[in-house]
């Protein structure tokens, strides 16, 4: 038994220095642990399904409806400015007093931003031009439940560029229909 | 020019990674870029480990090249950098001439197979070595379907990168983002490394802030798809959609509470862009922030206890913190005149977010024990900066040469990857969570 051990460490001082030389020695039955499977068959086949993604596909979007003839729809802010300019009070007068006399009309005002800034913050930018125009036709006495205001902050420039002239272009609120 | 300051020895190295992993920024000092896999790297540390790759035996053969994505993932991490090991024949069973990969500079090295299996599945197997010790760190085999070969890949990566830096590593996560072609926007989820991607919604209007659930089942983000910004939470597996707001006016800027029970999101249903609570329940929102100015982009501190978010609320935006309930808000960032997009490391020590310097708006990144801050890129149009869930790396959106791309950093800023993805414009990138 003694003599077995002694020539079993023996063996084994052996197999230890010829590695250390750095060796090729072919190591016998290197055992490969294997976690994937020792952590069950079903885990892997869980995380397997949980990489699988459904595609989800949205249609088009409605179009928006005709309010009234030749009146325009889009209010244009100065740089950083959230005020309705006194150029753009006619287009506001002319949708109050529309959805004054067609109560069942109802629309949005879409606030826009130039590209410029983080896409979340000028969520709630292009939300403030939105709202001054809201307030404006309120102001005229619109009622609130006809008039909703929203905002695509950078995301729908109306035009492309970054020279001050396609930005100002995008400084806007929209007024659509519904 | 490369100087070598550390003692030599793989145990002294990985001990340097880890005390690297505890301090976060390497010390300066002159560098020398990397082309191969994007990986670019600045004024690169003496601390990255040296790592020979063997091309993983059968990978010729295979559909993905298991060594080089292996390669890229640990290159990527800014912990690693490469030797050549180009040609080399070994499989997981050699018993590696170890002198002669030390003599080379390697201070590890992985070897490997794939090998197809009779029903379609494939086999692969890895052994690390640590050649300065002349040990075998063990190995490991996975069987996966062709379509989960990268993952195996990534996997080999994780494997790695926790036996040498005693960290999790992030390989096998997944990231989430967004393009836009000229008619669709199309939300993503993708590996790690931007690749695999598939798609989980594609919309004619556009979608943004996507955000992960803590679990990763979940996707919360913003579509307008009814022509307003409304909120949906996705399962991503299934397909499956709900609506989380869709209250009067705008909705966004969704982050689930670390415990995923409930989002804080941004609703100007009151007037004015707001910080809410909504519950998974379809409970009333309850509203958070209580000021005339914008309140938005709230993310919460990796315990549950804060939320960050965007004020402008002093004249400017600002990123402040408050507590859960919305109390006691207090200003976080007090240099520089446009603060957003705040985003908080899971390991609560580190603060991402977007600054604008002159007309540039550039990724910042805080330690709050210090309150030390640093601006870590070269480019002018950064945004959505989002943590790797082992808090090593940041995913964020920026421009190169007028193309929109994402991009992965080191927290010190030395070593960036651009992600691979489809053309076009990509943005919003959001890193999953560990896979529970």
């Amino acid at each position: 038994m003694k003599r077995f051990f002694t020539s079993f460490t023996l063996s084994l001082l052996v197999a230890a220095t010829l590695s250390a030389c750095g060796s090729s020695v072919k190591l016998q039955d290197v055992p490969v642990e294997d976690r994937a499977a020792s952590s069950s068959g079903q885990a892997k086949d869980a995380a397997a399904d949980s990489r699988e993604v459904a595609p989800v596909q949205i249609g088009a979007t409605q179009a928006p409806m005709d309010g009234p003839a030749k009146v325009a729809k889009i209010v244009y802010f100065d740089f950083d400015s959230y005020i309705v300019k006194p150029e753009f009070q006619g287009v506001v007068d002319a949708h109050a007093k529309y959805l004054m006399a067609s109560k069942s009309r109802h629309l949005a005002i879409e606030g826009h931003t130039d590209e410029r800034g983080g896409r979340e913050y000028n969520l709630a930018l292009g939300q403030k031009r939105a709202e001054a125009v809201r307030r404006a036709m309120g102001l005229l006495g619109v009622s609130d439940s006809q008039v909703e205001a929203v905002s695509f902050g950078k995301e729908k420039p109306a035009a492309q560029g970054l020279d001050e002239a396609s930005m100002a272009l995008n400084r806007r609120a929209e007024i659509n229909y519904r | 020019m490369k100087i070598d300051f550390l003692p030599r020895g793989l145990p002294q190295r990985r001990a340097m990674l880890k005390s690297l992993a505890g301090i976060g920024l390497f010390a300066s000092c002159t560098g020398y870029a990397l082309a191969q896999f994007r990986v670019e790297v600045s004024g690169v540390g003496m601390t990255q480990l040296p790592i020979a790759i063997a091309p993983f035996r059968g990978e010729a053969q295979a559909p993905q090249k298991i060594g080089g994505i292996v390669k890229a993932d640990l290159e990527r991490s800014g912990m690693f950098r490469s030797v050549d090991a180009a040609g080399v024949s070994a499989d997981e069973n050699t018993r590696p001439d170890l002198e002669n990969w030390r003599k080379k500079g390697a201070d590890a090295l992985l070897t490997g197979s794939v090998s197809p299996l009779a029903d379609g599945h494939f086999d692969v197997r890895l052994r690390l070595w640590d050649v300065v010790r002349g040990q075998d760190l063990g190995g490991q085999s996975f069987t996966v379907s062709q379509a989960d070969l990268r993952l195996s890949a990534h996997r080999v990566s994780d494997f790695v990168y926790e036996k040498l830096t005693g960290e999790k590593g992030i390989f096998s996560t997944r990231i989430a983002y967004i393009t836009k072609s000229s008619t669709r926007y199309t939300l993503w989820v993708a590996d790690s490394d931007g690749e695999g991607a598939q798609s989980a919604l594609t919309s004619p209007e556009p979608i943004i802030s996507p955000a992960w659930s803590p679990s990763g089942a979940q996707l919360a983000y913003v579509s307008f798809e009814s022509r307003k910004p409304v909120i949906y939470s996705h399962d991503v597996a299934s397909g499956k959609r709900r609506l989380l707001a869709n209250f009067r006016g705008s909705n966004s800027a969704p982050a689930w509470s670390p415990d995923g029970k409930q989002l804080v999101a941004t609703l100007s249903r009151d007037g004015g862009s707001q910080i809410y609570a909504i519950s998974l329940s379809g409970a009333e929102p309850t509203r958070l922030t209580q000021s005339s100015s914008i309140d938005t982009e709230p993310a919460y501190s990796p315990d549950g206890k804060f939320i960050y978010f965007v004020s402008d609320r002093g004249g400017s935006p600002q990123i402040y913190r408050m507590s859960r309930t919305g109390a006691n808000p207090e200003r976080v960032t007090f240099t520089g005149s446009y603060n957003i997009s705040p985003a908080i490391s899971p390991d609560g020590r580190w603060l991402a977010y977007v600054s604008r310097v002159g007309g540039a708006f550039k990724l910042h990144v805080m330690e709050f024990a210090t309150g030390t801050v640093s601006a870590i890129t070269e480019t002018v149009a950064d945004e959505s900066p989002s943590f790797a869930p082992n808090s090593r790396l940041i995913v964020y959106a920026t421009q190169e040469q007028g193309r929109e791309a994402l991009m992965t950093t080191t927290l010190d800023g030395k070593i960036k990857a651009r992600l691979s993805g489809a053309g076009g414009d990509i943005r919003e990138p959001a890193w999953g969570p560990f896979p529970r």
